[in-house]
Parts: C-alpha cells; sequence; structure tokens
C-alpha cells in the first residue's frame, strides 16, 4: 500500500535520501532502523507529506497519520484538544473509536498535554494520529526516552490495533531488538541509502546488522559476563 | 468627584477601542508571529466607509455590519501581502504590513480626503454618579466587552478556533494533521480586520478619525497588547482599559498633549518589565 521508488529528498543542496525504494504491504508492519543522520525522519516526512521529493516518487494508497519524532504536542491543549485536532483533516470528532484502543486516554482528556509524562505524550501522539482513521501509521522513534515497561506497552497497543483493524505500520525505532520483534520485515537505512531490506529474523543475524547496531549491546553483555 | 467619573469613564470608552485594536494585533500574532501594522489603518477605514455608507442612507446597523465585513475582507487581503508567500519571516511580514498602512493612509486621503471624519452615532447622554457621559462611549464599552467574550469563546469552544490556537502552538503538528496554517494566518488576519474595523466605527462617532489616526490608533493598540504579551486577549483588554483611562487623567489634569507620550511611556515600562519576566522564564 505504501511503494517508494528511487527516492531523493534534499535540505538545499545537501542530499538526506538518495535513492530510496521501499515497500509496505496493506496491514504490515516494517521497521525502519539505522545509525543517526541516516534519513529514517526525513524519509517518514516524506511518506507523510511533510516534505516534497526532489525525485523519485512516493505512492499511498489510503491515508498516512504521522506519530513524530519528539510526540509534537499542542501543549498549552487538553489531550481531548489535541485529539479533536487529530482528525482536523477528515473532520473527525469523534473520540470514542480512540478511547477504545487506548482507553488510558480517556481518564486523562482533560488535563493539558504539556503537563503529562513522556509515556503518556506519547500515547497522545498515537491517539491524535489514529483520530484520521489512517491506513498506514508512520512512527518516529516509539521508545526515545520513555522507560521499558512504558514502551512494551505501547508496542502491545500497537500490536492489537494491527492485529484487529489492519493498519499498517512504518516504524522507525533505534531499539533494534523491540523493531524487530514488532515488525515481521525491516529496512536497514545508512546515510540515506537503504543497505538491506528483508525478514527481521534474517537481519536480525546476519553479520552486518550485528556488528552495526547490536554492537554495543554486544560489548555490554561481555562486560556484565566479565565482572 | 464628577469630574473624576468623566474622566475615567470616558477613559474605559477610549481605552475599549485600544483594546479592540490590541486584540487585533493579538490575533494575528498569536497565530503567524507577525505585528500587523495595518491594524491601525483598519479602524481608520472603517471609520471612513461607515460614514459614507450611513450618509448613503443605509439605516444605523446595517451600515455598521457592512463595514466590519467589508474591514474583515480587506484585513484578507492584508494577509494576502504579508503572509501569501511561503515561508516569509515574521519581521518582513512586519514590514510589509507597515508598507501596507502607508498604502491604506494615501487611499484613504484619495478616496474621503484629508478631514477628520465623524459618522453619526447614538445621541444624547446617560448619567453615571452624576456625570454625563456620552451614550456612544457607552456602546463602545458594551460592544467591547461582548467582542472580548465572543472571541475567548471562540477560540476556546470552537473546532476553528481551536485549529488557530494549535497554528500557533505547534505549526509542525498544525501542518501534521492537516491543517492549513497559512489559511489559518489568513483568518486571523481576517479576524483582526473585524476587530480593527469595529474599533473606528465605534470610535470615530465620540472622536473623528482622519488619514493620520491610523498611527496613534495602532500605537494604542499595540501598547495594549503588549501588555497582554502579544497572546492573552484578556490582558489586552485590562491593558487597554488602563491605558485610556490613564491618557484621560493625564488630560483632563495635566495637559491633552501628553496624551500619547503617556501611553509610549506606559509601553515601554511594561515592555521593559515583561522582557524582565521573559528572562526570567527562560532562565527556568
Ligand atoms: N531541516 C534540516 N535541514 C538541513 N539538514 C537536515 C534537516 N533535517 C535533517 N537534516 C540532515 O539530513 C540528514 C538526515 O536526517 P534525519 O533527521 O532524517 O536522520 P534520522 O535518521 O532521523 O536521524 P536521528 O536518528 O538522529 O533521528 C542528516 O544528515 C541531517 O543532518
Ligand atoms: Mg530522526
Amino acid at each position: 500500500m505504501l511503494h517508494i521508488t528511487d527516492l531523493v529528498v534534499r535540505y538545499g543542496s545537501a542530499v538526506a535520501l538518495d535513492g530510496v525504494s521501499l515497500e509496505v504491504g496493506r496491514g504490515e508492519m516494517v521497521a525502519l532502523v539505522g545509525p543517526n543522520g541516516a534519513g529514517k525522519s526525513t524519509l517518514i516526512n516524506t511518506v507523510s507529506g511533510m516534505l516534497e521529493p526532489a525525485s523519485g516518487s512516493v505512492v499511498v494508497e489510503g491515508t498516512v497519520a504521522q506519530v513524530p519524532e519528539g510526540r509534537q504536542m499542542f501543549p498549552d491543549m487538553s489531550v481531548e484538544d489535541n485529539l479533536l485536532l487529530g482528525g482536523w483533516s477528515i473532520r473527525n470528532r469523534q473520540l470514542d473509536e480512540v478511547f477504545d484502543l487506548l482507553p488510558d486516554l480517556a481518564g486523562m482528556r482533560r488535563r493539558k498535554a504539556g503537563r503529562l509524562s513522556g509515556g503518556q505524550q506519547q500515547m497522545v501522539a498515537i491517539g491524535r494520529a489514529l483520530m484520521a482513521r489512517p491506513d498506514l501509521l508512520a512512527i518516529d522513534e516509539l521508545s526515545l526516552g520513555l522507560a521499558p515497561i512504558v514502551v512494551d506497552e505501547l508496542a502491545e497497543h500497537l500490536r492489537y490495533l494491527n492485529a484487529e483493524r489492519g493498519t499498517a505500520v512504518l516504524l522507525v525505532e533505534q531499539e533494534v531488538t523491540l523493531a524487530f520483534r514488532l515488525c515481521a520485515r525491516a529496512c536497514v537505512l545508512e546515510a540515506g541509502r537503504v543497505v538491506v531490506t528483508g525478514p527481521s529474523s534474517e537481519l536480525a543475524e546476519s553479520d552486518a546488522v550485528r556488528k552495526a547496531y547490536f554492537g554495543d549491546l554486544a560489548e555490554l553483555a561481555d562486560v556484565e559476563v566479565s565482572r | 468627584m464628577s469630574e473624576f467619573i468623566t474622566y475615567l469613564v470616558t477613559g474605559i470608552a477610549l481605552g475599549s477601542s485600544f483594546a479592540l485594536i490590541g486584540s487585533g494585533f493579538v490575533v494575528v500574532h498569536r497565530v503567524t508571529r507577525v505585528v500587523n501594522f495595518a491594524q491601525g489603518s483598519l479602524a481608520v477605514l472603517g471609520a471612513m466607509l461607515s460614514a459614507s455608507l450611513l450618509a448613503g442612507r443605509l439605516p444605523h446597523v446595517v451600515g455598521e455590519m457592512v463595514t466590519v465585513v467589508v474591514c474583515g475582507l480587506v484585513g484578507v487581503l492584508v494577509g494576502v501581502v504579508a503572509i501569501g508567500k511561503r515561508g516569509t519571516p515574521p519581521l518582513i511580514s512586519l514590514i510589509v504590513t507597515l508598507g501596507v498602512s502607508m498604502l491604506f493612509s494615501a487611499a484613504i486621503i484619495w478616496l474621503w480626503g484629508q478631514d477628520p471624519v465623524s459618522p453619526p452615532g447614538l445621541d444624547g447622554f446617560t448619567t453615571i454618579l452624576g456625570a454625563e457621559v456620552e451614550r456612544q462611549r457607552l456602546l463602545v464599552l458594551v460592544v467591547t466587552l461582548v467582542a472580548f467574550a465572543g472571541l475567548s469563546l471562540f477560540f476556546s469552544r470552537t473546532y476553528l478556533g481551536k485549529a488557530l490556537t494549535a497554528s500557533a502552538s505547534n505549526p509542525f503538528a498544525a501542518r501534521l494533521v492537516g491543517i492549513d496554517v497559512r489559511r489559518m494566518g489568513l483568518v486571523a488576519f481576517g479576524l483582526s480586520g473585524v476587530l480593527g474595523g469595529l474599533a473606528g466605527v465605534l470610535v470615530a462617532p465620540s472622536n473623528a478619525l482622519s488619514f493620520y489616526s491610523d498611527l496613534p490608533m495602532a500605537l494604542g493598540g499595540f501598547a495594549a497588547a503588549v501588555f497582554g504579551g502579544l497572546v492573552s486577549p484578556l490582558r489586552t483588554l485590562v491593558g487597554g482599559l488602563g491605558l485610556g483611562v490613564a491618557g484621560q487623567l493625564t488630560a483632563g489634569y495635566l495637559n491633552g498633549s501628553y496624551q500619547t507620550e503617556v501611553a509610549l511611556l506606559l509601553m515601554m515600562v511594561i515592555m521593559i518589565a515583561r522582557s524582565r519576566s521573559f528572562a526570567h522564564e527562560e532562565a527556568k
């Protein structure tokens, strides 16, 4: 349902994406991983239409909604208003559906979004995106700055959403373990190019990915053992 | 004593017009971060247009309403010129609005001449606490209070109002949820035109306005808006009323020609005080 072909995106003269191709099928969950500055956010922002491609194409069959990097709340507005504005593009003012999927939100609907914890804000950001009834949810950094317990809960919500509604997910995630656990397929981006795409289980085994992305963890593990 | 009451009430009425114009500054700045210096010109346009329409036998209320609507549309046009080009920095837009206000002065001289104009308003006086007060001045106060109440309901209760607030609060996120931030800016400019026009229509029957009234009106309104930090309509109302009263008391007990200086002085004091509190907030 998402077809990206030979996508090039520039910031002025700097090339952020250099010929990226990627497919996401209907109801599929795909992880997008890569080091800092690889172009993950740029890709997500182009998919959601915030950035214009310099060349190549992005075709979406259906609607996209984005959970942006840094969560991007309307801080002085209530959770309820944040959610309502999420439905602006389709004039959707029904909160019930989102409260069914994310029941915690109902309890904080009157609170100011800026006063919430990071995990709560992330939930609001997901709820706000869901208000647009998207066929594809593009999430930029699900776990960044959040406690593991909170991340697990959010991941569970995503899995449920995907299973129940068939919403496709494109997930940018620094925690490769989490990304590969959640998404059956993954794409590794580096310096604006796709290094490798394939089933997460195979990528997790591949030497290149292990070295580049599990390197730190492996070292940490060694330290633990040697102690 | 009755003298004091008279100064107080006329001050409040004059302050209401500062507050109305100030609220125009606030609405535009909240949504676009632009300071719209064509705000005073819209008040003058409102005065001129309503005088012509009423002289052309449009009945009261209808004439004023038409004027306010036209001012709203002109406000949108100002917006198109000031923020129509994508990515125009707010400071550049400010300069553009200054240019637009000069064009306005020229157009107003061309269309209406240089003489001050005072459309008919409410006749007669009402006695409040022993002081005689023009009915028109009371009308200004009442309409201002209604306008502010409407404005605050609009921003806090309506979907469009929330989208306007969202555009100001986080333009990136607003764009993300599909809000056309530039169009919201134009809505804000239109609203500021309505508020400016309203101020002109209401003030001119008591204080004749001419092409060069735009600057004093804009300055008073801007001072009120600065008191509201350029974002708070409620504090703009308080600031405008305070400014009007201070000005009238100065004019009454000291010297009428000091009025503008008082406004400027107050504005400077507020700005200095506020810049302190800004620094304080940033340090936190
Ligand atoms: N607004 C911008 N202007 C100029 N260059 C930018 C801009 N945003 C990103 N870049 C550059 O484009 C490249 C890709 O950035 P991007 O934010 O897409 O990476 P990322 O993979 O999301 O990184 P991170 O993991 O740090 O979020 C980087 O080299 C970055 O410096
Ligand atoms: Mg990023």
